[in-house]
């Protein structure tokens, strides 16, 4: 009895500052309301959809997957560092976060060129508006993303984050799951959505 | 430290296993949509779920919060599945 109290002793916490949970909070509502109009516009035409759909690289986005799931572990694994005091774990784990970001952002942007190279704009069709807004909006938080994490790496080399000192780095984390996670849904929407 | 210690590696590989069988293995044309939409989207709440819970720590939220945040994958993929099965098909 006493061993259960202990356990349930431990306190439940949110990592990081509460406002960055107001924020992912808040876009995880707004992009739910984006996929929800999505469907709502395929609905009317979902033969343009499923036309446009298999233009994608659908290879392209499945690495990018793996990219963005690769660089959550790696923030993962620096926050963990952090907690058990290993300073000197914490700069390579955070440039592993950075490198795969900047990786993805390559990728998006080969994938944006080989469609305006094919004359594709979000003008072409309603599905291809989609594309760009929500890969678009998406990119942005990527872009976002990198630039803290770079921010953290630049920060660790002098031992800044620790158990004690771990508010930023927890937040910018919890930011940049929420990106991986976005781009979880985004992709199968977008890229392997078949049609009946 | 050993990252295979970590649960988060351990997650991590599960994640990128089940992408792999979206991406490379129900998207085949072997398989109907309706079993590659729906098994993909099962399979995206399950991940988004993980992220959650591991990676984002939620596993450790007050309880209220994490349930609110756990919903947010149901929701979404019964969303983008009512919607999928009220599509028409295309002629």
């Amino acid at each position: 009895m006493v061993v259960v109290t202990a356990e349930r002793a431990k306190p439940r916490r949110l990592p990081g500052v509460d406002g960055v949970w107001v924020f992912i909070g808040a876009d995880l509502v707004i992009f739910a309301i984006l996929f929800l109009s999505f469907m709502q516009d395929r609905l009317k035409n979902p033969a343009t959809f499923e036309a446009s759909r298999q233009t994608l690289n659908m290879h392209l986005g499945g690495i990018d997957t793996l990219i963005l799931l690769t660089s959550s572990w790696s923030v993962a694994l620096a926050v963990q560092a952090m907690k058990r005091d290993q300073i000197d774990r914490e700069p390579r784990l955070l440039l592993g976060g950075a490198v795969t970001g900047l990786m993805f952002v390559a990728s998006k942007s080969i994938e944006y060129f080989e469609k305006f190279a094919h004359g594709i704009t979000p003008g072409t069709n309603p599905f291809y508006m989609w594309y760009f807004t929500l890969t678009g909006i998406h990119l942005i938080h990527v872009v976002v993303g990198t630039s803290l994490l770079t921010y953290l790496w630049v920060r660790s080399w002098r031992g800044t984050y620790d158990h004690l000192h771990r508010a930023v780095p927890e937040s910018v984390a919890s930011y940049w799951h929420l990106v991986d996670l976005l781009w979880i849904v985004l992709f199968p929407l977008l890229y392997l959505m078949k049609a009946v | 430290m050993s990252v295979l210690r970590e649960r988060v590696t351990w997650v991590w590989l599960g994640l990128v296993a089940l992408t792999c069988v979206t991406t490379w293995g129900l998207s085949k044309d072997l398989f109907s949509p309706a079993v590659a939409v729906v098994g993909t989207f099962l399979i995206v709440a399950v991940k988004v779920r993980y992220v959650m819970l591991d990676f984002m720590e939620l596993r450790d939220a007050p309880l209220r919060v994490r349930l609110a945040f756990e919903a947010w994958p149901a929701v979404v993929a019964a969303v983008i599945l009512g919607f999928w099965f009220a599509t028409p098909a295309m002629a």
